[in-house]
């Protein structure tokens, strides 16, 4: 059975620049029930050893690059998270400016007891101002025939 | 410091219940708008007896988790598989365990279960030693 985005594998999404808030942060660490001072406060986070508010490590996935599936035509209702992963290879801090590119990187189809499932693995890199990989990020999702 | 050593357990991560007004913070947070976390009816038209929470809440736990035993600079890496869906009122509990230690690298075995025993994620993490805070 031909996986139904193996045609689309390669195809990039456009880039996106962010510049880290504190407010993002904040509202991130809240989002996911946080209570330790140094997400919240800078003097917190300086005493931490930090050299500002730090993100939580899943935050990179609230950087998101425009999506590489645009004009795909996808059924929201029938699609469900089933991998991700997380390369993290420095910590983000409020103020890092950091462009994000997404990329349709894996196609397949598994035929399961519910049915046919055809999988999709979004990768999105980002990148620092000095050109740096800061993170990498892979997200599979699984959709329903 | 305690160096980690094999079998370690990390102190666990109990999340209040999940709320929907959780699921609504946590999507603009996130950026993840998908109706299926705070839509009703599109989450009925799906399937599901209710909205069901994002995935990525559940790994943002388990981030908790790692960052709050080794501090957010250590965490190298985080890898989960969505195995169960959580829904507004369930609690869930983040678990972890060293399962290998290799010079300044630890692996973490993670999971994440609702209190009637459903696992809702499995994963690992690594961290660097080397990065390690001082708790």
């Amino acid at each position: 059975m031909v996986p139904r985005f193996a045609a689309w594998i390669g195809r990039t999404g456009a880039e996106l620049t962010w510049v880290v808030e504190t407010g993002h942060l904040r509202r991130f660490a809240e989002a996911a029930g946080e209570t330790d001072p140094m997400y919240f406060d800078e003097a917190a986070a300086l005493v931490a050893g930090h050299r500002a508010i730090p993100a939580l490590p899943t935050f990179a996935v609230a950087l998101r690059a425009p999506d590489p599936r645009e004009g795909l035509d996808l059924d929201w209702h029938k699609l469900l998270h089933a991998e991700q992963e997380l390369l993290l290879d420095r910590t983000i801090y409020a103020g890092d400016r950091i462009t994000v590119v997404g990329r349709m990187a894996e196609a397949w189809v598994k035929e399961g007891k519910s049915g046919t499932l055809d999988f999709l693995t979004i990768e999105t890199v980002g990148t620092d101002s000095d050109g740096r990989r800061v993170f990498a990020s892979r997200s599979t999702v699984a959709v329903r025939r | 410091m305690k160096l980690p050593s094999v079998g370690d357990k990390l102190p666990e991560l109990v999340s209040a219940e999940i709320t929907p007004r959780q699921l609504v913070q946590y999507a603009g947070a996130s950026g993840d708008w998908n109706e299926i976390h705070y839509d009703e009816p599109f989450a009925r038209s799906a399937g599901f007896p209710s909205v069901i929470a994002h995935g990525m809440l559940s790994m943002a736990f388990l981030g908790r988790l790692v960052a709050g035993w080794g501090g957010p600079a250590s965490v190298r890496r985080l890898t989960v598989r969505f195995r169960a869906v959580t829904y507004p009122g369930d609690i869930v509990t983040c678990s972890g365990q060293v399962v290998s230690v290799n010079g300044t690298k630890v692996e973490v075995q993670l999971q994440t279960k609702k209190d009637d025993g459903t696992i809702t994620l499995d994963g690992t993490a690594v961290l660097s030693l080397l990065l390690f805070s001082e708790p």
